[in-house]
């Protein structure tokens, strides 16, 4: 497969690599220790990392400088980048700023909606959506050219992502939505945390069914539960996420002081049953806010070593 | 039945209790009244379905706006009786009148007085 | 129509407090219909100040008056010949009105009695919800006849985001999800197929971006 960018992600998957990715949240401060510290727990075990964009809508150390600060570690990170809090000028800006530190990866989002986080009473923009987003970068890169339509000397070099949530609402459009941002330009699709496999696995088949498998990455979204009531947490409380019964019945029926262990287990068990799943083509673990687990499970999922790419 | 109640009450009669605005009660207060309150069916038997439950609304939203200018809102009532039930109505008189004894005059009539 | 809110009476009254001529002013149009500004409001409003001021031994003249609508020259005319017995007007039209007011009568302070909230319909009486924010570039004939716009908390033109659930949005299990009731009527339509195309990056010069707007029809004008 013939690679369009310097982006080692691209590569890794271009020879034919199960990839794994995992992310790291920007501090609420500016101490660049707290970013080398997290990525340092987990670089080793990944072929890149994903930096958070004011996430939940709590307002952090920006991703753009976060990722910077792993580039001058001399890793791999993957720009997050939300179209709430930016208008089509800011984000082009911040798409030319990140180029020239040769970031070559960027997920787009639409983001929480604000009310989640600790400026309610703040404004959105959404001038662009995550799909238009997707579209722009893709432009950008492809045509060399602003939205504006002039020319960009030296455009930016970046493999595209997007998320993607086989579990929300309404279902039926699951798979038609995959379509639409494989259409605007998506190279890469980072899922939701995956708990009910069997609808997961559903969605791939259907997605596989129309060719749409072909046409993208998809990195399955894993997420350890530390703890049975962050399974119940997750299956009440967040919206388009959905744990089975029978696995927050198995974190609640472990003692409290192996729950932990438990859903390390559940995690490293999804991970070896979706390796085999067709069109699934990396991993992306999420563990929020426990990044020191990551290594484990990505050894004990036979996802390490990882390789290295020229 | 030959029930004693207050004389001091003026009745005032309307076709349901739906028919009383905030306005109506605000004005009787604008002009003097020391106290204001609707008599209206038993809540569920509105011959209107719900004229008597509006009237509550109405006179909460009264209440509200009294407590506001500071006017105390309790001086607006709703009560509710069947048609069967002199007693109680006269029983509501007898309450009304004696909170209202509580409370004193009107602030405004007296504002009123004064100003005038 | 243009949906309306009443303000409280105690920011009214703090606005107001150092008047002692005052007219309250309503609008027979939207605001009439919402139940914050027409002349039953005014008259509640008016009764309640009249009571206030003189409770707070103050005498303040407060009067009543309602007009067909206060965002058209020739019926805030009406009123030219009673405007200089007063010192101040609280309106209880929309935001338009209360400027085509303070336009009109440039040296009397107009003050808002009403928060002018959206464009929106009747669900029933006591309930009105938002249906449009005159984005100037209308979409809906490829949206199934919901406006993403006015009815998506982060008005997404390729929507659902991933905070549907079960056909509400993520931001309050009571509003519905503006892409559920699309992807609805596209099915009810039978054009699901719809849905795939992309929505191109809006031109939002025609909505507030852009500046104050104009509607400019030489064809009808004098």
């Amino acid at each position: 497969m013939k690679v369009k960018t310097p982006s080692k992600l691209e590569k890794v998957l271009a020879a034919g690599h199960v990839a794994v990715t995992s992310e790291c949240g920007p501090p609420r401060g500016s101490d660049p220790e707290v970013i080398i510290k997290k990525a340092n727990l987990i670089k080793d075990h990944v072929d890149a990392i994903n930096i958070t964009d004011n996430q939940t809508s709590v307002t952090r150390m920006c991703s753009l400088a976060a990722c910077i600060r792993l580039k001058l570690m001399g890793l791999e990170p993957v720009l997050q980048m939300v179209t709430r809090d930016r208008n089509r000028i800011a984000l082009q800006s911040d798409i030319l700023g990140a180029a020239s530190f040769d970031i070559y990866n960027i997920l787009c989002l639409s983001g929480d909606h604000q009310s989640f986080g600790d400026c309610p009473t703040g404004q959105n923009v959404h001038d662009i959506d995550s799909m238009q987003l997707i579209q722009t970068v893709r432009h950008m890169r492809d045509e060399h050219k602003f939205l504006g339509g002039a020319d960009i000397e030296r455009p930016p070099e970046m493999f595209v992502g997007a998320a993607a949530n086989p579990f929300a609402d309404p279902f039926e459009i699951r798979v038609p939505r995959l379509a639409k941002k494989i259409a605007a330009g998506v190279e890469f699709i980072q899922t939701q945390c995956i708990y009910d496999l069997d609808k997961f696995e559903l969605w791939m088949k259907m997605a596989g069914d129309r060719g749409l498998t072909e046409k993208v990455s998809i990195f399955a979204g894993m997420t350890p539960f530390k703890s049975a009531g962050m399974a119940r947490y997750m299956k009440n409380r967040v919206p388009g996420i959905e744990v089975p019964d029978e696995m927050i019945k198995r974190m609640a029926d472990t003692p409290k002081e192996k729950q932990a262990e438990e859903g390390i287990k559940i995690c490293i068990e999804s991970i070896e049953r979706l390796k085999e799943v067709e069109g699934v083509r990396g991993f992306h673990v999420m563990a929020i806010e426990w990044e020191e687990i990551v290594p484990e499970i990505v050894e004990k999922s036979g996802l390490y070593p990882r390789p290295s790419v020229e | 039945m030959r029930l004693q109640y207050p004389t001091n009450i003026k009745i005032i009669l309307v076709p349901c209790t739906g028919k009383i605005d905030v306005l109506h009660i605000l004005h009787a207060f604008e002009k003097g009244a020391d106290g204001v309150y609707a008599v209206g069916c038993m809540e569920g038997d509105c011959h209107y379905n719900s004229g008597n439950l509006r009237a509550r609304k109405r006179v909460e939203q009264a209440q509200k706006i009294l407590n506001t200018i500071g006017i105390e809102g309790e001086r607006a009532q709703m009560y509710n009786l069947s048609s069967a039930e002199g007693p109680r109505f006269a029983q509501f008189a007898v309450e009304m009148d004696e909170r209202i004894r509580k409370l004193g005059p009107n602030p405004i009539k007296l504002a009123q007085k004064k100003a005038a | 129509m243009i949906v309306a809110d009443k303000k409280p009476i105690e920011e009214i009254i703090e606005e107001i407090k150092g008047h002692e001529k005052i007219l309250i002013l309503g609008c027979n149009e939207c605001v009439t219909v919402c139940e914050a500004g027409g002349k039953k409001e005014v008259g509640i409003l008016a009764s309640a100040l009249r009571m206030y001021f003189l409770n707070q031994g103050r005498e303040v003249k407060i009067d009543e008056e309602t007009l067909e609508r206060q965002c058209d020259h020739e019926y805030l005319e009406e009123i030219r010949d009673v405007m200089d017995q007063y010192d101040a007007v609280v309106s209880l039209a929309c935001g338009v009105g209360v400027q085509f007011m303070a336009e009109k009568y440039h040296t009397t302070p107009i003050y808002p009695g009403v928060n002018t909230c959206f464009l929106g319909a009747t669900e029933k009486r006591g309930l009105w919800t938002e249906r449009c924010q005159a984005c100037g570039q209308c979409i809906l004939a490829r949206t199934g006849g919901i406006c993403p716009v006015s009815r998506c908390a982060k008005r997404i033109l390729n929507g659902p985001c991933g905070g549907s659930d079960h056909g509400k949005c993520e931001i309050n299990k009571e509003i519905d999800c503006a892409w559920q009731l699309i992807i609805d009527r596209l099915k009810a339509l039978n054009s699901l197929d719809d849905y795939e195309q992309l929505s191109p990056l809006k031109d939002w010069s025609t909505d507030r971006a852009g500046g104050p707007r104009k509607v400019v029809r030489e064809d009808v004008q004098e």
